[in-house]
């Protein structure tokens, strides 16, 4: 055991550490331990930024070029529907080879889209078939012949009560037929370290491993492990290609950037995962930044150019995806998610320079969705900073704030975001990505019996329809505790058949070769309809809710007489519900076994497939009527918050953390003129909001700073406004790619501000 | 005009912070009236019918909830972290605040307890019998107050407000004397407030009053016309134009040369 440990050390003294401290760092792989003793925290404010050179100029509009023409097609720019995507399946790739400065691209062109078939074929050969190319016969024998995906591993076992689920709309959005995603490779490590190090270490890991008794979760480590160690020298053939030689750590400043995103590039190669999250790379690439700064081998002109154009391939990652994949998700995101800021263990703000580089590409760049950036916020932040940030968000409303106080306890201080307000340790968790279940459908069946009220087909356990007159409050709890249990039994049965079958067939070997061997897993459930339910439960409680039944004898209307409380006003009566609720259900998952031993957390939140959800779900005794929206994540239903805007955060920021430590979203959205009469109390106004917020234990806010009339003006000219970005749940989107539905369904929603 | 007052105990309590008011509504996020954050406390009934009257629901003296002070301070109490990381704190607007003073004095007593900013907006129409003891401690759990100031030709000003002008002048040189800091606001409104004759007597009335911070010039806008029409009335400012910024410009000015700090 010793002798191999000893064999395959890998050394420690680089000259490409030369100049940084030491630690535990150089002895294993300790990424967060290089940052603490080597990162210059920086308190100051936005002066010292310099605006877009004319070489990044040129390069973004012909970026923007590109995406005008793809927008222009209302589909991918083109694909390759030849050549499975693989880390080193395409040649290289570039937008104007001889003035990039990061080089890689996801194929041998920009905005050319990959098939990825291990996620599931028919995914791939639907996208093949609506956008025009016939997917290569070869490929659709292999995949469908001698290689199964994840899709046809996981349809085999589907129990038929999951099915009946899942087309009655109560789980939806399961991972079962593409990537799970949501899972966060610690891409920092390659540039820290180099491959060859990395590699070494692996294989120590394997080696450490040798189990005595040879069982399957053994057996599947072990190979997970050898499949890591192909991907990560996959990774060096990949950026050979490019002319670069990633056995090494980066040198300087541009490697350290280059680097790093090239083991995201691998990542995306082989990957086209719901989320793809970059992770926590800002104040770790400054170290090398500063390093160079001090040394004269870097000007601030060069250093923004760097962050810049690291930006600007990042707003080009794409997935070949279908239309109807496309609709729920409103474009196609790829959540390219990098967390900033928050504050070390002991109390020190990580904001550096670079803090504020990445946030001012928003300006250089002009607002844009992806890289999904996340401030993780403390009001122990530095005021400058907070300012900043909170002029960004005026300006742009690109960025989403999330609770650096709330969740440092829980995740410690180098954790990033998972699509949107997933937090997990870099490098040293990941989660099994579970989409999310109806609790407002849940609501309706258990008023009726488990028939479904929108098609009348019997979905869950069968129980008589409620027959009271008047709906009495404990014994619709009674029945909804009965099918809130039924549901997370069948929903974690899905998950747990989904991500055996991920594992097995498209395992994320770039990602996972990122992480350490031993990691926590957690089984990442959401619910969708919680404000709905919430107001639903207040209206039988103290109002009178008369159910009205149609010929069949099944609820399909409620007649309510009578004043409730809602959602969203800061009122304990009808809050208290909805913190029930989410304690409620959260420990209905807890009592199931999950695959892989995984933690159940869950998450409220719905991204844009709030309006899918309403539309799949009948009326409900809150008022809402068959086929309205749902309200996004947590928030309170449109309206139903009277008294403004802090009212509504509060009560939102009641949801229990613990109980939904996969993430609460609440999106705000507001007119300027609410802010403040002038520029400073705006920016003081929406420093406050965020900090007294996050004191209330509020998890996650979007910040949306728009007229309605832009937005209105938008709809009708799309072709003005190809860069309006607006942030609906947990992350932002071009306004101009939502549907019709979606667009009309934000402009319905409460815009704080009476305008 | 004879002024209700309808700030009441509940029979059998000696309770103060049972007293009841009547409230119209409540903002948690209010930015445009005073210092900072504000909970604005909208609060019921006006004497006033300005024509320019932006919340015509606020005037019926019957309409509107009760609330004790004890439940009005618990909807504030949770905003304090927004009040104390913008300086701000809570408003109490309506409506005519001081048509309540006795439920407002319970309510500031306990709020200025509590460290919490008050801030009082009003139009200062006050009948002489209400100067006195009373007043002076409400006043002493004031920290700012908003004197709306609607005209300064006692005409126009009853034409406009259906209202006298003077009981608000000496409103002012009341505050004034107690040096309570105040900031004036007007509304500039076409054709019925922009005159600059009116803009000069303003400045010369408010340039010796030491305790005046700013004056705030509020543009007239059409927003509130749908609660007129609730009403089943018609707003008489119906298709009034917002003053052009100009004019905005030029009575800034003009009270600026008189030493006020004006904003707009």
């Amino acid at each position: 055991m010793n002798m191999t440990h000893a064999m395959n050390q890998p050394h420690h003294d680089f000259n490409e550490w030369e100049g940084f401290s030491q630690g535990n760092w150089n002895q294993s792989v300790d990424v967060r331990d290089f940052i603490l003793r080597n990162y210059t925290p920086y308190e100051g404010d936005a002066a010292f930024l310099c605006g877009a050179t004319a070489r990044t100029q040129q390069i973004w509009a012909r970026v923007l070029d590109l995406m005008k023409q793809e927008n222009a097609k209302e589909g991918p720019l083109d694909f390759d529907p030849n050549t499975p995507s693989s880390i080193t399946s395409h040649r290289p790739g570039y937008i104007d080879k001889d003035n990039e400065l990061i080089v890689g691209l996801q194929t041998d062109a920009p905005l050319k889209r990959a098939i990825m078939p291990l996620g599931g074929l028919n995914m791939v050969k639907r996208s093949c078939e609506v956008y025009g190319k016939a997917l290569n016969p070869h490929v659709e024998e292999i995949f469908g012949q001698f290689r199964k995906t994840h899709n046809q591993g996981v349809f085999d076992v589907y129990t038929q009560d999951i099915f009946v689920c899942r087309k009655a709309g109560i789980i939806t959005g399961l991972p079962d037929a593409y990537g799970r995603g949501r899972i966060i490779g610690d891409y920092r490590r390659v540039a820290l370290y180099g491959i060859d190090w990395l590699i070494a270490t692996k294989i120590q890991e394997k080696a450490g491993l040798n189990p005595g008794d040879i069982d399957s979760p053994a057996i599947r480590l072990l190979e997970e492990l050898s499949d890591q160690i192909r991907a990560l020298a996959q990774m060096k053939e990949m950026a050979a290609e490019y002319g670069y030689d990633l056995s090494k750590p980066a040198r300087n400043a541009h490697e350290a950037v280059q680097w790093t995103y090239f083991a995201y590039l691998a990542s995306v190669k082989s990957q086209n995962g719901a989320a793809m999250s970059l992770g926590r790379v800002s104040t770790f690439l400054d170290i090398f930044i500063e390093r160079d700064l001090q040394k004269g081998l870097l000007t601030e002109e060069a250093a923004q150019e760097l962050i810049d154009d690291l930006v600007i391939k990042l707003r080009m990652i794409r997935f070949l995806r279908t239309p109807e994949y496309d609709a729920l998700f409103s474009g196609d995101p790829a959540w390219v998610t990098e967390a900033l800021a928050g504050m070390t263990e002991d109390g020190k703000p990580l904001v550096t320079k670079t803090s504020f580089r990445m946030l001012h590409t928003l300006y250089n760049l002009g607002p844009s969705p992806e890289p999904n950036l996340t401030v993780l916020w403390s009001t122990h932040l530095p005021t400058p900073f907070k300012q900043f940030c909170a002029q960004v968000s005026i300006d742009t409303s690109s960025i989403q704030y999330e609770n650096d106080d709330l969740m440092r306890p829980y995740w410690g201080d180098d954790y990033s975001i998972a699509c949107c307000v997933s937090a997990m340790r870099t490098g040293k968790q990941m989660q099994f990505f579970g989409a999310r279940c109806n609790l407002a459908k849940g609501l309706l069946y258990a008023i009726n019996g488990g028939r479904d009220e929108v098609s009348g087909v019997q979905v869950g356990p069968q129980m008589e329809v409620m027959q009271d007159e008047v709906l009495d409050y404990d014994r619709v709890m009674e029945r909804y505790d009965f099918y809130l249990n039924w549901v997370a039994a069948t929903y974690i049965k899905a998950l747990n058949i989904i991500h055996y079958m991920h594992d097995r067939y498209c395992y994320e070997s770039a990602l996972m070769a990122l992480h350490d061997r031993d990691i926590l897993r957690t089984m990442a459930c959401g619910i969708a309809g919680l404000s709905i339910v919430a107001d639903s439960l207040s209206a039988i409680k103290y109002a009178r809710v008369r159910p009205i039944r149609n010929d069949e004898g099944i609820v399909v209307d409620y007649q309510t007489d009578g004043d409730f409380p809602t959602f969203g006003n800061n009122d304990p009566r009808v809050d208290d519900i909805a913190t029930g609720l989410v304690t409620k259900f959260m420990n209905c998952l807890r009592q199931h076994r999950t695959y892989r031993g995984a933690t159940p957390t869950q998450s409220v939140l719905t991204i844009t497939s709030n309006v899918v959800y309403g539309k799949a779900t009948g009326t409900t005794p809150d008022g809402r009527q068959t086929g309205e929206p749902f309200a996004p994540g947590a928030n309170p239903m449109h309206g139903r918050d009277t008294k403004g805007a802090l009212a509504s955060l509060l009560s939102v920021a009641k949801l229990p953390y613990e109980d939904a430590q996969d993430g609460i979203s609440y999106t705000l959205s507001i007119v300027p003129s609410a802010l403040g009469k002038d520029a400073p109390s705006k920016v003081n106004n929406l420093v406050a909001l965020l900090d007294g917020y996050f004191t209330a234990t509020g998890q996650h806010i979007n910040v949306n700073v728009l007229n309605r009339d832009t937005l209105l003006d938008a709809m009708e000219h799309p072709e003005q406004y190809p860069q309006l970005t607006i942030r609906v749940s947990g992350y932002a989107v071009n306004f101009v790619k939502l549907t019709r539905e979606q667009q009309q369904d934000i402009i319905t929603r409460t815009f704080h501000g009476h305008m | 005009m004879k002024e209700p007052d309808f700030c009441s105990l509940p029979s059998r309590s000696t309770d103060a912070r049972h007293m009841l008011g009547r409230v119209h509504s409540f903002e948690t996020f209010g930015t445009l009236d005073g210092p900072g954050t504000r909970f604005v406390l909208f609060l019921q009934g006006c004497m006033f019918r300005c024509q320019y009257c932006h919340n015509r629901d606020t005037w019926p003296m019957d309409e509107g909830k009760l609330y004790s002070v004890e439940e009005v301070v618990n909807e504030i109490l949770p905003y304090t972290p927004f009040f104390d990381s913008s300086k701000g704190g809570v408003t109490v607007t309506g409506g005519e605040p001081l048509l309540q003073r006795q439920f407002l004095c319970v309510l500031f007593k306990i709020l200025h307890f509590h460290g919490i900013h008050t801030c009082l907006d009003t139009s200062g129409h006050l009948p002489s019998s209400a100067y006195g003891e009373d007043l002076d401690k409400l006043m002493s759990h004031t920290r700012l107050v908003l004197l709306d100031i609607k005209q300064m030709d006692p005409r126009r000003h009853q034409t406009l407000t259906g209202g006298t002008l003077a009981p608000t002048l000496e409103f002012a040189r009341y505050l004034h004397r107690i040096d309570k800091p105040t900031w004036i606001r007007y509304v500039v409104v076409p054709g019925l407030t922009d005159d600059l004759n009116d803009i000069r007597a303003l400045a010369e009335f408010l340039a010796p009053l030491s305790n005046i911070e700013k004056v705030e010039l509020l543009p007239y806008h059409s927003l509130g016309e749908h609660k007129w029409r609730a009403y089943g009335e018609r707003s008489p400012l119906e298709g009034t134009p917002a003053p052009l910024q100009e004019t905005l410009t030029e009575i800034q000015n003009m009270l600026q040369a008189y030493g006020l700090p004006t904003t707009r």
